[in-house]
């Protein structure tokens, strides 16, 4: 092969795989991914990542189950959550959480494991300087 | 004190402004005591910020409690240890860190390179001075560490009990170091673009900067998933959250940088590529620093929202633009000096394994702001989650480890087929060997991906063997020297290129612990009684009594209550006695509601202690977390009847309640791991981070044939002169 044609063999082949990897990227990414939301916005049955802050007081054990009801992070509408799993440990009231899970008859029924508790806020508090 | 440090601020960003004003003009007006007098500028920024370092590391050791930061971040009853510690946990102190290992590091570059790159270092020079010159903006208009309270609290904050871990001292700063370390490169190549010096020098000059701020970001991605490893609810040691990407991100196209650099060195190819992979580097490691503080991605890393997203995004912005446009007006500048012979070349395979990096970045990218992209393509904020990266990473990983195999085998500019497979035929054997073993005597083969991961660290090994074999035989031949002494003179004095082979075992060691204990971990959890048993895989687990400690916290992380197991693990005639625990602090986040003077040590922060039994064949994890809501109502209501009680009052109610714990104890949650292998990833690190210093430390050959050509230097002027 003369070179210009080998470069033009080289160019295709190494274009023809960055487009396979990049459509590999974006069907896989959108078929596995799940939507993020907040609790006053979720739908019966559908799977949801939903962030929020847990509602003071309404933490409770139930056997290997957690029970607590986490609100909009600026609003007042909250969900009750089932959870089981591993909890971290800064997970507790007014905390904000994220879980992932669908709703079934109105209670937020958590995946195992897939509590994610923030880091308090405490430490970004605004100076009264 | 706090006005001195604000000053040293100040007059800091002036020395930022001048730095760059004063090498500008003189590269430009070829008046090099202005390049000069910029250049002792950028010292002076290093003494000031070394200062205010000193200075608000010192109110932190104090306590003094005047000092926002402090009151924010320390308390009295913090430990020194995590008092000193506890500068970079607040957003302010971070910058300062940042600034100040940016000078330190700038005026390291720019005094070794003091009498070479004359065109490129004063541009180097404006560069550095902007960037450190934005940081100290940053903390001048927007978060002043050196900001003071009007009202002194008696009491501060303490640092945040999920902070209090021996890593806080060393994996921050570590990270930061890397960060700030590339841009040192980026610097040297910004200036060669501007300056149309487009050869190797550049890299030549910070070289050995790259490789430190490789080694260094990539120990501090090490160490943070030590921590995560050993604390509950962090998913292990990579759980794939955005900032833990954010921090490989960069390192991945460092490595990129730091292996196709060699390219320009030895062929003069590859120049549009290398500038592009060091900017690129560089804005990733902004990124990284601002994805930590930013909350604009939901991650337990995310201390809640910055004040200063914005300008962080208009600086990357900046960055990028300059970078782009640069690149494109010198690309006539750029052009290889050679073309790619063939693609059994050394050439050829690092730009293989560039792309496969580069691949690898792409696709952790796309997954970590995936929550960005889909909301703006389809308007719905969409998120994947770690089996999703699993799932495209391992293969990239695979092909990574095969690569760093092969490489070293492959000579420049061509090797023969032949020539290929004789150095291949050693290594196969070995590989084919461990893989009938792997199938005949292990269960290995239940997870294929993982299968593949061991034979290729097997090839990997078995290569590395083989140069150090060859090279030391051939050194034996030619100097009669003893193997093992050729072997280490052999490195010596060859500290790349050995050095790069060590790193290249190490990360095949690290990636042998990866597979191995991603695919056959075991984990469980169980709700016990003290007495109760329960059996986990072959292990026999019987938590056999509570323990409930005051101010005697075994991690040393001054935790006031402790409330723990003790529990017997059985495995066969194997007995082993685990202490794991849970540290209660009491709460300072009156945003959850009021907070009692006795309910605040039961309902505060809490951490565990996890107790982990480290081995070279498993690592044995338990954390327990025992059961303390029925003592809240009880806490409640002596609250109300203790509120004005004085401190030992209160303090003896705090122990009462949790005698009344210790004597009826409900059952407590575990959380029990077996996780074979994970040793080797910390030794294949350690490995890697070995390698990388041989690679980096000057040779005595080098420093002897840098003395000499500086003293012929002078004998030359001298002479002349004369």
């Amino acid at each position: 092969m003369d070179p210009a044609r080998k470069k033009k063999v080289r160019l295709v082949v190494a274009l023809g795989v960055a487009v396979a990897l990049a459509s590999a990227l974006i069907y896989t990414s959108f078929s596995a991914s799940t939507e993020a939301s907040k609790p006053s916005q979720l739908k019966e049955g559908r799977s949801y990542e939903v962030t929020g802050k847990v509602v003071d007081g309404s933490v409770r054990h139930s056997g290997d189950a957690l029970l607590f009801r986490i609100r909009d992070r600026d609003g007042t509408a909250s969900v009750p959550v089932r959870y089981t799993g591993e909890v971290p440990d800064p997970f507790r009231d007014g905390r904000e959480v994220i879980v992932k899970g669908e709703l079934r008859d109105g209670t937020f029924e958590g995946q195992r494991d897939s509590l994610v508790t923030k880091c308090p806020s405490k430490f970004t508090k605004k100076k009264n300087s | 004190m706090a006005g001195v440090g604000s000053a040293c601020l100040y007059v800091a960003l002036l020395g930022a402004v001048y730095a760059a004003g004063a090498s500008l003009y003189g590269v430009r007006a070829g008046r090099s005591e202005f390049v000069v007098s910029g250049r002792r500028a950028i010292y002076c920024m290093a003494a000031l910020l070394t200062f205010a370092m000193g200075l608000l590391e010192a109110a932190f050791l104090r306590s003094d409690f005047s000092f926002a930061v402090v009151a924010e971040g320390s308390s009295t009853d913090t430990p020194t240890f995590y008092k000193a510690a506890a500068m970079w946990a607040t957003q302010d102190g971070s910058l300062l860190l940042w600034a100040f290992l940016l000078t330190v590091f700038a005026s390291t570059v720019l005094y070794v390179t003091r009498r070479s790159l004359r065109e490129i270092a004063p541009y180097a020079t404006v560069v550095l001075a902007v960037i450190a010159g934005f940081f100290l903006l940053l903390m001048v208009g927007w978060e002043n560490p050196f900001s003071t309270l009007s009202q002194v609290p008696a009491q501060g904050n303490g640092l945040n009990p999920l902070l209090r871990h021996p890593a806080m001292m060393i994996h921050p700063p570590m990270l930061y170091t890397g960060y700030v370390g590339f841009s040192i490169p980026f610097a040297f190549a910004i200036g060669a673009l501007i300056a149309r010096r487009t050869g190797a020098d550049w890299i030549r000059a910070t070289r050995r900067f790259s490789l430190v701020a490789w080694t260094f970001l990539g120990a501090g991605i090490m160490l943070g998933a030590l921590w995560s490893y050993t604390e509950l609810g962090w998913g292990g040691y990579w759980a794939w959250d955005p900032v833990e990407n954010a921090s490989l991100m960069p390192w991945l196209v460092g490595t990129a940088f730091i292996h196709s650099i060699m390219v320009q060195e030895k062929r003069g190819m590859l120049k549009v590529w290398n500038v592009s992979l060091i900017c690129g580097t560089f804005a990733l490691a902004l990124l990284g620093t601002f994805l930590v503080r930013s909350g604009v991605l939901d991650s337990i890393h995310a201390f809640g929202a910055s004040t200063i997203g914005v300008q962080f995004l208009v600086f990357i912005a900046l960055v990028l633009v300059v970078s782009v446009v640069l690149i494109l007006s010198r690309l006539p500048d750029l052009k290889s000096e050679a073309r790619l012979d063939s693609l059994l070349s050394r050439e050829a395979f690092f730009l293989l394994n560039n792309l496969v990096l580069l691949g690898l970045a792409l696709v952790i990218f796309w997954g970590t702001f995936f929550p960005l992209i889909s909301e703006a393509l389809s308007g719905e904020k969409q998120s994947v989650g770690p089996p999703w990266f699993d799932r495209l990473a391992t293969p990239l990983a695979l092909v990574l480890v095969l690569l760093s195999g092969i490489g070293p085998l492959v000579a420049w500019r061509r090797i023969t087929p032949r020539n290929l497979k004789r150095a291949l035929l050693a290594p196969l054997v070995f590989t084919g060997i461990v893989l009938l073993v792997l199938v005949a005597f292990s269960n290995a083969g239940q997870s294929l991906p993982s299968l593949a991961m061991f034979c290729f660290v097997a090839f990997v090994l078995a290569v590395v063997a083989q140069e150090f074999w060859r090279g030391a035989r051939a050194r034996r031949v030619m100097t009669g020297e003893a193997l093992p002494r050729a072997l280490v003179r052999l490195a010596g004095r060859n500290r790349r290129r050995y050095g790069g082979y060590l790193v290249h075992a190490g990360i095949a060691v690290l990636f042998l612990g990866v597979a191995a204990s991603s695919a056959f971990i075991q984990q469980k959890d169980v709700r016990l009684k003290p007495g109760q048993t329960a059996r986990v895989g072959d292990y026999k687990l019987t938590y056999q009594r509570v323990t409930a400690d005051l101010g005697a916290d075994r991690a040393g992380t001054g935790a006031p209550i402790s409330i723990g197991g003790v529990v017997k693990l059985r495995k066969g005639n194997e007995v082993r006695t685990l202490r794991p625990a849970r540290n209660f602090y009491p709460a300072r986040d009156a945003s959850a509601g009021p907070i009692g003077p006795i309910s605040q040590f039961f309902e505060g922060d809490a951490n565990s202690e996890v107790d982990l039994r480290w081995g070279l064949r498993r690592d044995l994890w338990l954390a327990i977390r025992p059961d303390v809501s029925s003592l809240v109502p009880v806490a409640r209501k002596l609250d109300m009847r203790l509120a004005g009680a004085d401190t030992t009052t209160q303090a003896r109610a705090v122990a009462a309640l949790t005698e009344i714990y210790r004597r009826d104890p409900p059952p407590a949650a575990f959380r029990f791991i077996v996780s074979p292998f994970v040793a080797w990833i910390w030794i294949g690190g350690a490995i890697a981070v070995l390698g990388a210093l041989v690679a980096v430390w000057p040779s005595p050959e080098a420093r002897l044939r840098r003395v000499t050509s500086i003293y012929a230097a002078r004998l030359g002027r001298e002479l002349s002169r004369a």
